[in-house]
């Protein structure tokens, strides 16, 4: 058997090698040195650095070959779209590392805190696969892997019956996803005879497949892609599972693994179903219908998202539903399927991942202090906690879409895209949504500011925690004023292999 | 003189204000109100030498080289590949003759709010800043002539004003805020959405290519549009119809107009008393100032056809505003409802589309703003006193506190339009020019009742709480200190010089609204 595309391809990979060798690093550094606990972080961020240095150089070379297995047949594809949502994956995996340092529930169980950077770093190795598989063995292999990874990281509190509820509703939820979606890509290998991306395209193409059973098969797939991504109807996990998870890895859930389950979907869609791209629209095949699909899942998800989350009391379960209404904002640029709507989602993404994590990291620090997660508790924070107020205001402000925040540009891009497109129906749609969605945000900002607090002491900072707040919180007023960068790095990455010209 | 960016200065300068306030300790309060002055002053300093050196002849609107201070450069440039098209957003001042008498007005209120401000308690930095960042928006959105900036700085007036209103407010300050907030942003939402459909409908040309753009003077050209693009005129399914209505709601509920009109009596009656002034002098401008720049500029076809529905509008806020009024038993509700009323002359005077109108409008755009700052700080100086503003609490206040009530006076005969103050003279010109226009008549002859109402709503309020006997409880009253009269005195000289000596202010827009009743001929 011919192996030699195996060892020719392995500099393809040199970041995902990096993450695995790390994986063991930390492993084994817990078990031969467990009094180090302090050194773990270190050694986690050192390796997510080096990750980051290797996708960057591959940034700069763009190489856009597969790792070839036979003539034609990639399993991944090193693309400069990957490459981007690589780096987004890793930048949020570098602060996750760096709020778990910060929290104190993690930091309550540091016994156990080698197999909590283990299984983190199994996660990222698994979003990395995720973004640049070609080919649905490799796909379902990484989504499961990031799925196992997170049931456990979510139930890592054991002590908390929140958290082991979450962990399992995870594991239930997740498996089921899964094995629909397996299901799916069982029927489709049945009917192709290939598990390869390029190769289902191409048989799509020349052989006469029922369409039916075609729109079946993509439905089910969705089911695991739309799991992933926390879309209607396939949410239901995302409020339990972020309530009770550790907030680092609720922060972790909510941002890198939808932009892995985003870049998965957009691959898919690109790959198999669409003929090209070179004019910037996109030539979908007409076996299904995925314009309409996504509008319709789009505009669910953002009022399901949206006005749920209206209702919620506990900080986190609010921020799990309006991430949900964010996966609906995504989904309706993706829907214009165009390269306009594609390079919206990656700017939007970039920016998400700033504010998002930011919000959850002040709701850590205000955790640690208070001791509660629940908005009433939250009565008069602006007041002994400024600093972390004022910058959770930006935060938040952000996340609704108001200028002169980074958020707002990123609203700004999905709208371009939908209305370039013709789509008023989703347009109207997404700004009354950002309207509605105003209110839940603003509500922590007026228990945060417009409600005295009973006790008038002020809550000292820790210097190193104040600087992490406030380098998430520069960039987002930064990218609002000035976002060049932003877009530019955005529209060289929409190059994937073998589709753009 | 034109070297300096006089407009970046007088729009950017309380930024910086802001941000030594920031850094400032939490004790230096009289340092950080001091601050706030100093700043203000310096705008209407900045304000006073760009009205020294207005050019009277150029007529601006949709003219570029006709603007005033202008400065342009290139803000945000995202090139574009792969089918992604080239993003180009300018930073864009300049001034017109419609913008200039806003730019003044700005400039005044903010620094009488500034002093209005001084009696302020808690959490002083965070008001300071606050305040510092709302005057920064408003004289944003009144230079600015690239509609991207436009918006930034329309929507970033939104937070200040949430968390002025809510903290320092009164008692349902959380409803009031959360209901302005909302509110305006649902308007500002859909001018979001016809910002970037005029954005892909229009462009320029920028290093030989075509780009889409955000520049509203390129907007006024029917020109520059594409052939198939949403907004374009040479589009035979283009959503110009939409579009215009939405600009339009979007800016009516600032203004406000009724039916969009309910968020404004909850905010100015929670409001502190110098928010209630900046609300009430700058901020409702802004609707009419919007509806003129985009609406009327760049719709003129919709705008001819749909003057009679303006009008109407302009009479129902005239009437209703004023009717509301005279049922108020509260002090600062009436004169909330004083403001709908008011802000009705303006429409109607726009839907005109003659020159008197338009003057008449822009004009009553500055009074209103000077009168009804006037109007509120006298609320705010009684109620500093006695806590109360119930209008069957008082009586007789004229007994204990005479200069107040002589300024009072002054300025309720200002706003019932009396001749020789400049109400009257606003009010006359939107009379004329609405009544040249032949289908606009029946509205204003209606409208002119309006004028009777305001009479009654106003001398009634006058006689309940100035006149009569003294009400006992009142026998301690302090008439005014220095400070009040640093506000009041002010705004006195410019109602009484505007209503003797008019064209003072009428000379600074006659271009441009000469202009701008060209183009909707």
């Amino acid at each position: 058997m011919d192996t030699s595309y195996f060892f020719n391809g392995l500099y393809l990979i040199k970041p995902e090698l990096v993450i695995s060798l790390f994986l063991v690093l930390v492993l084994l550094s817990d078990l031969i040195f467990p009094a180090a606990k302090k050194a773990l972080p270190v050694i986690a961020c050192i390796g997510i650095l080096i990750a980051i240095g290797f996708v960057t150089q591959q940034f700069f070379s763009p190489v856009t070959k597969g790792f070839m297995v036979g003539k034609s047949r990639p399993m991944i594809a090193t693309d400069s779209f990957g490459n981007y949502f690589k780096l987004l994956v890793l930048g949020a995996s570098f602060f996750i590392v760096l709020f778990s340092t910060v929290s104190d529930e993690i930091q309550n169980s540091l016994d156990r805190i080698g197999e909590y950077y283990t299984l983190m770093f199994g996660m990222i190795l698994g979003m990395m696969f995720m973004i640049s598989a070609t080919d649905f063995l490799l796909l379902y292999l990484s989504v499961e892997l990031v799925s196992l990874s997170s049931y456990v990281l979510a139930g890592y509190l054991k002590q908390d019956k929140k958290s082991t509820e979450a962990s399992l509703k995870y594991v239930i939820y997740g498996a089921v996803s899964s094995g629909v979606m397996l299901f799916g890509i069982s029927i489709l290998f049945g009917m192709t005879g290939t598990t390869n991306f390029y190769e289902i395209s191409l048989m799509l193409r020349s052989i006469e497949v029922s369409r039916a059973l075609l729109t079946f098969v993509t439905l089910m797939i969705f089911v695991g892609i739309g799991y992933k991504i926390s879309s209607v109807p396939f949410h239901f996990w995302t409020p339990d599972v972020y309530e009770g998870a550790p907030t680092s890895i609720t922060a972790f859930l909510s941002v890198a693994s939808k932009a892995a389950g985003f870049a998965m979907l957009i691959r898919i869609i690109i790959t198999i179903y669409t003929l090209g791209t070179a004019s910037g629209f996109w030539l979908v095949m007409p076996f299904f219908d995925w314009k309409n699909f996504l509008v319709f899942i789009a505009i669910i998800t953002m009022f399901v998202g949206n006005l749920t989350a209206i209702w919620q009391d506990n900080v986190k379960r609010m921020l799990a539903y309006s991430s949900i209404a964010h996966a609906g904002y995504l989904l309706a640029a993706l829907a214009v399927m165009t390269n306009d709507g594609m390079g919206a989602v990656m700017v939007y993404f970039s920016i998400y991942i700033m504010m998002n994590l930011g919000a959850f990291l002040v709701v850590i620090l205000i955790s640690n202090k208070i001791h509660s997660e629940n908005i009433n508790d939250y009565n008069g924070i602006g007041y002994r906690m400024p600093l972390y107020s004022v910058c959770m205001g930006i935060f938040l402000i952000s996340l609704t879409g108001l200028p002169p925040t980074a958020g707002f540009i990123g609203k700004l891009y999905i709208f371009m895209a939908i209305l370039s497109a013709k789509m008023y129906v989703l347009a109207i749609v997404g700004v009354l949504n950002s309207v509605i969605s105003l209110y839940y945000y603003v509500r922590v900002l007026k228990h945060m500011f417009l409600v005295k607090p009973e006790d008038k002491t002020m809550i000292p900072n820790k210097l190193s925690q104040a600087v992490l707040v406030v380098i998430l919180a520069i960039p987002v007023l930064l990218f609002g004023i000035y976002f060049s960068p932003l877009s530019e790095l955005a529209k060289y990455s929409t190059t994937l292999f073998g589709v753009l010209k | 003189m034109h070297q300096i960016p006089l407009l970046s200065l007088i729009t950017f300068l309380p930024v910086l204000g802001m941000a030594i306030i920031l850094f400032l300790p939490k004790s230096a309060e009289k340092l950080m109100k001091i601050i706030t002055l100093v700043v203000t002053f310096l705008q209407m300093v900045i304000a006073g030498v760009i009205w020294g050196n207005y050019n009277y002849s150029l007529g601006g609107i949709n003219n570029e080289a006709a603007f005033q201070f202008v400065e342009k450069f290139t803000w945000i440039k995202v090139s574009g590949i792969a089918g992604l098209k080239t993003i180009k957003i300018d930073y864009f001042l300049g001034i017109d003759g419609l913008s200039a008498p806003l730019l003044l007005l700005t400039a005044l209120i903010g620094f009488i709010a500034a002093l209005s401000s001084w009696n302020i308690k808690e959490s002083v930095k965070g008001y300071f800043a606050l305040y510092l960042l709302l005057v920064t928006g408003m004289m944003g959105v009144f230079v600015s002539l690239d509609f991207f900036l436009f918006y930034v700085f329309w929507e970033l007036m939104l937070l200040p004003m949430y968390f002025l209103i809510g903290i320092w407010g009164g008692p349902r300050k959380e409803y009031a805020a959360i209901k302005f907030f909302i509110y305006t942003l649902f308007g500002s939402v859909f001018m979001l959405l016809v910002m970037i459909g005029l954005y892909l409908s229009c462009t320029e040309m920028y290093n030989g290519e075509k780009v889409f753009t955000f520049n509203m003077i390129s907007m006024m050209n029917p020109a520059n549009f594409t052939a198939d693009g949403i907004l374009s005129p040479m589009n035979p399914h283009n959503l110009r119809f939409a579009a215009y209505i939405a600009l339009f709601v979007g800016f009516a509920i600032k203004i406000p107009m009724f039916p969009f009109h309910t968020w404004l009596p909850d905010a100015h009656v929670e409001a502190p008393t110098p928010i209630s002034v900046i609300l009430a002098g700058v901020l409702l401008k802004m609707g009419t100032y919007g509806i003129l720049r985009f609406n009327f500029a760049m719709f003129t076809d919709l705008t001819k056809q749909l003057i009679w529905w303006i009008a109407l509008f302009g009479a129902i806020n005239i009437i209703y505003g004023a009717l509301c009024a005279m049922a108020q038993k509260d002090f600062k509700k009436l004169i909330a409802y004083s403001s709908v009323s008011h802000m009705g002359y303006v429409l109607l005077g726009m839907a005109s589309l003659n020159t008197a109108g338009i003057s008449g409008a822009v004009f009553q755009m500055f009074n209103h703003g000077t009168i009804t700052a006037m109007l509120f700080l006298s609320v705010g100086v009684l109620y500093d006193r006695t806590h109360t503003r119930g209008l069957n609490d008082f009586g007789g206040i004229a007994n204990q506190m005479p200069v107040y009530t002589g300024f009072v006076i002054l300025a309720f005969f200002a706003a019932i339009g009396l001749p020789g103050l400049s109400g009257f003279i606003s009010e006359s010109f939107v009379f004329l020019g609405a009544f040249n226009v032949a289908s606009l008549r029946v509205i204003t002859i209606f409208s002119t009742l309006g004028v009777l109402l305001g009479a009654g709503y106003m001398l009634w309020t006058m006689q309940r709480v100035y006149l009569g006997n003294l009400n006992e409880k009142w026998a301690a009253l302090q008439d005014l200190d220095f400070r009040e009269y640093a506000m009041l005195i002010p705004l006195t000289i410019v109602i009484i010089i505007l209503g003797v000596f008019p064209s003072l202010m009428l000379n600074l827009m006659n271009s441009s609204v000469n202009t701008l009743a060209g183009i909707l001929r």
